[in-house]
């Protein structure tokens, strides 16, 4: 099979944006009726790969091979008119258009005069409905689907293009079980009709289980291909990780205090239901879970952002308002959300004025911010957590992502919380950066801050958390103390598995 | 996990039994369509002569004009989009085409160089806002106080009177064929033509997509700077096509003639059910919109109600929509995300 020239191929290709370099000569060939796995930690560069091949991104240096023939993708309708179909990791639907619209758009089915044949189209739609083995009505719209359908819907659109190449990013990380069941069927299927296939997906068993080659990046720059006969987990994860664990996870031992954070029984309609757990200070309990499993919506209520139907949340015994964040900050509860750009920071402000930003009454002399007050807030937290930047007054934007959540940390450290919820505090950062997070995380749980961290990112889970909670489908489904917890026992519990060591 | 040979048989499909979102959209329409019966029916009871042929003919008159621009507005607004120069655009070409006509030359001439100026108009809108990405209220706004500036310029202080006017163009504005005047025609049977092609053809289908998801649009191959650029296009020839009616209807023409326009544009637009940030709405609902705007103005006069009153009522009327819609959408949110938990419970 290998002899034959690769359907879709990246040959030595670059990308950076600004000082970050998201990808540096990378090689991957994709071959009809193959599925091809590509194997990375988060921020090893995989979605700036499959953007590359959408064309979404140019590369900066490099070419893409189009059976064996250079191409250049300006656009992604330029990717999707050679055949290449992609599934990203979070849906791209328009919610206000019918489920068979979100399919076919650009390509309905047409009538005499060019007009939408909308009886085919439904028809065409419910087909292939039937293929993936999924109720959904294709006249409905996609607004209130919930994430699985959101990709089956996609997954759809992208069979419905009869694409050479399907590149799935992360398609299985919000299913459950049987769901993944049925889209392996669809995978073989399509592997069966000669489509050359790229996979990306978290769960080690899921590459092995489906795929015949795996190609491997790490920090953005290619370290293998191979077949996964050459390969076992270890050796996978060898090459994804590569370096000491020790280091990047340097958990201090803690005796827990008193609880600081107890929430009992918190149910918000559709989303999670019978919430409760306790979060002693000293203690890192980690939130793990699939994405959509509603870990963020946990943190989102406790803080007050969103509001909940049931349930009661306590911080240091005392009962907690619902929905009012400026209770939750009196009250000692910090929040650094997922998103940092869009949440967490104000971009075009400069760095001082972000840092003060939670503590202006402070930093004021009457009705006026104090400039000085300000400056001095600024530097103090820049020492504390080795801030690295040029002058406290450029924006914030200019920081590298991982300054930048020091930046959030430190914004929110400022108030002097008694809680600290952190939610992904490592996404998309690189790994130096990493470890120094991760090293402050340990030291401020030493000093009595009860930490709440939602992390994706199962090394780090294992890594830092004194507990494991783990969420699916809205429920905690178990509780895993630090001794017991393997990627295999969060794992088990995340998909709703019944697993040995879930307690 | 256990690889399966077949897939499970599906379940029969969850029907959206009672058509929620129909229903909701519909909705909207069928609530502006029953408060203008009640409205109308209110107000013969009140006074008789409201409902006279010529009562009724002056409201259709005068919503065909606002009906015009509120089918170019949907189209734009629905790109998640807005064009605030349509009023100075109506007076620029009520003015130009009303002073060639006036100057002797050919009414044909005068038209055609009207439609042009309304549609160069929505082309240096379109241009800025889909190719330079500048936010289109700046754009709109700015474009609205220079082609105002132009429009002073070029009318140094006169005004166009009806006497100069050509009778067959008088003749379009107030005149009708058996009965049934012309302006209404016009601005229905082009409320047709946009609105069955924004519901029935692909490219109509992709305004909705660029409003509805900007990023998804991308990422599915919509052309979104084509898009953007032909609602923009078409929406300033319809100012100029309600331009020239604007002159054919009025005959008397001075230059700040459609002022503040805009805003009644928009409101007619919001207030008949189309999102102000995209994606949602149709052309019958801007269409209806304008009516109930026009008839409201009308009603005042007939009941003896200081007219400024109609702005409050105009605003009074927006906020409702706009808080009418929120409160849908809340609560259709909640229901469905009531009804897929339900449905994975399951």
């Amino acid at each position: 099979m290998s002899e034959q020239a690769p359907v879709l191929a990246l040959v030595d290709v670059s990308k950076s944006f600004g000082a970050v370099r998201a990808l540096r000569g990378v090689r991957l060939e994709l071959y009809a009726g193959e599925v091809h796995a590509l194997a990375g930690e988060n921020g090893a560069g995989k979605s700036t790969l499959v953007k590359t091949f959408a064309g979404v991104h140019r590369p900066d240096s490099g070419r893409i091979l189009l059976g064996g023939e250079p191409v250049v993708f300006n656009s992604p309708a330029d990717a999707q008119r050679a055949g290449v179909a992609v599934i990203y990791q979070e849906p791209t639907l328009f919610p206000d258009l019918s489920v068979a619209e979100n399919i076919f758009m650009g390509r309905q089915p047409r009538s005499a005069l060019g007009r939408i044949d909308r009886k085919t189209m439904h028809a065409k739609a419910a087909e292939l409905f039937r293929r993936l083995g999924v109720a959904l009505d294709p006249r409905r719209p996609a607004k209130g689907l919930s994430i699985a359908d959101q990709q089956v819907v996609e997954i759809a659109k992208a069979i419905s293009r009869d694409a050479k190449v399907l590149i799935m990013d992360e398609p299985t990380a919000a299913l459950t079980g049987q769901e993944t069941a049925r889209l392996f069927n669809v995978v073989e299927a399509l592997k069966a009709q000669g489509c050359a296939l790229l996979f990306i997906s978290h769960r080690l068993e899921e590459i092995f289980l489906i795929c015949q080659r795996v190609t491997t990046l790490r920090d953005g720059a290619w370290i293998a291909s191979e077949r996964i006969e050459e390969l076992d987990e270890d050796k996978l994860v060898n090459r994804m990780v590569g370096r000491d664990l020790d280091e990047l996870y340097p958990k201090q031992d803690v005796t827990p205090g008193e609880v600081a954070l107890k929430v009992s029984r918190l149910t918000r309609e559709g989303t999670f239901t019978d919430v409760s757990f306790e979060v002693r200070r000293g203690e890192i309990v980690a939130l793990a879970g699939l994405v959509g499993a509603g870990r963020t919506e946990v943190a989102r209520a406790i803080f007050g952002i969103d509001r909940w139907d049931a349930g009661s949340v306590e911080v240091a015994g005392s009962p907690l308002k619902n929905s009012s964040p400026t209770a939750a900050m009196a009250a000692g509860v910090a929040l650094v959300p997922e998103d940092r750009r869009q949440q967490g920071l104000v971009m075009e402000m400069s760095i001082e004025r972000n840092l003060g930003l939670t503590r202006l009454k402070a930093l004021s002399k009457g009705p006026f911010i104090s400039r000085a007050a300000e400056h001095a807030n600024a530097a103090d937290w820049a020492v504390r957590l080795q801030l690295k930047y040029g002058k406290a007054t450029d924006h914030v934007g200019v920081l590298s992502g991982g300054n930048q959540q020091k930046v959030v940390l430190a914004k929110w450290l400022a108030t002097d919380p008694s809680v600290l919820i952190v939610d992904e505090p490592t996404r998309g950062i690189d790994v130096g950066t990493k470890a120094e997070v991760h090293r402050l995380l340990s030291e401020l749980a030493a000093q009595g801050l009860a930490v709440l961290m939602i992390s994706s990112d199962l090394p780090e889970v294992i890594g830092m958390a004194d507990r494991v909670l783990v969420m699916h489908e809205g429920r905690i489904t178990a509780e895993i103390p630090r001794a017991a917890a393997t990627e295999e026992s969060i794992m088990s519990a995340a998909t709703g598995r019944p697993g040995k060591e879930a307690a | 996990m256990t690889a399966v040979s077949t897939a499970p048989a599906p379940p029969a499909p969850v029907r959206d039994k009672d058509g929620l979102f129909d229903k909701v959209l519909r909705a909207r329409e069928l609530t502006i369509a029953a408060g203008l019966i009640l409205l109308v029916v209110a107000t013969t009871i009140a006074n008789p002569r409201f409902l006279s042929a010529q009562g009724v003919e002056d409201i259709f008159l005068n919503a065909s004009i606002l009906t015009l621009l509120a089918v170019g507005q949907t189209l734009v607004v629905i790109t998640r989009n807005i064009d605030l120069s349509v009023g100075s655009v109506v007076g620029l070409v009520a003015f130009v085409t009303g002073k060639l006509v006036t100057d002797g030359h050919s009414l044909t001439l005068a038209i055609v160089v009207g439609l042009v100026i309304g549609t160069v108009c929505g082309l240096i809108n379109g241009l800025l806002v889909s190719f330079c990405r500048v936010p289109a209220l700046v754009v709109t706004l700015g474009m609205l106080y220079v082609i105002k500036g132009i429009d002073y310029y070029i009318a140094e202080g006169q005004q166009i009177n009806a006497a100069n006017v050509p009778q067959g163009l008088l003749d379009l504005g107030s005149g009708g064929f058996l009965g049934v005047p012309y302006l209404p025609v016009i601005a229905v049977a082009i409320m047709f033509v946009v609105g069955y092609y924004l519901r029935a053809y692909p490219s109509g289908r992709e305004f909705y997509a660029i409003g509805s998801n900007p990023e998804a649009a991308r990422l599915a191959g919509v052309p979104i700077s084509k898009r953007v650029l032909t609602a923009y296009v078409v929406n300033g020839l319809l100012a100029g096509v309600a331009g020239v009616l604007w002159l054919a209807r009025f005959g008397t023409v001075v230059a700040d003639n459609a002022a503040g326009w805009e805003l009644t544009v928009v409101s007619a637009v919001v207030v008949g059910g189309v999102a102000i940030v995209g994606g949602v709405g149709t052309v019958w609902g801007a269409a209806l919109g304008a009516l109930l705007l026009t008839t409201i103005g009308s009603v005042l006069v007939v009941l003896k109600v200081n007219s400024f009153w109609q702005d409050a009522l105009t605003g009074l009327l927006l906020l409702l929509a706009i808080s009418a819609d929120r409160l849908v959408s809340l609560r259709v949110a909640r229901t469905l995300r009531k009804r897929s938990a339900a449905h994975h419970g399951s």
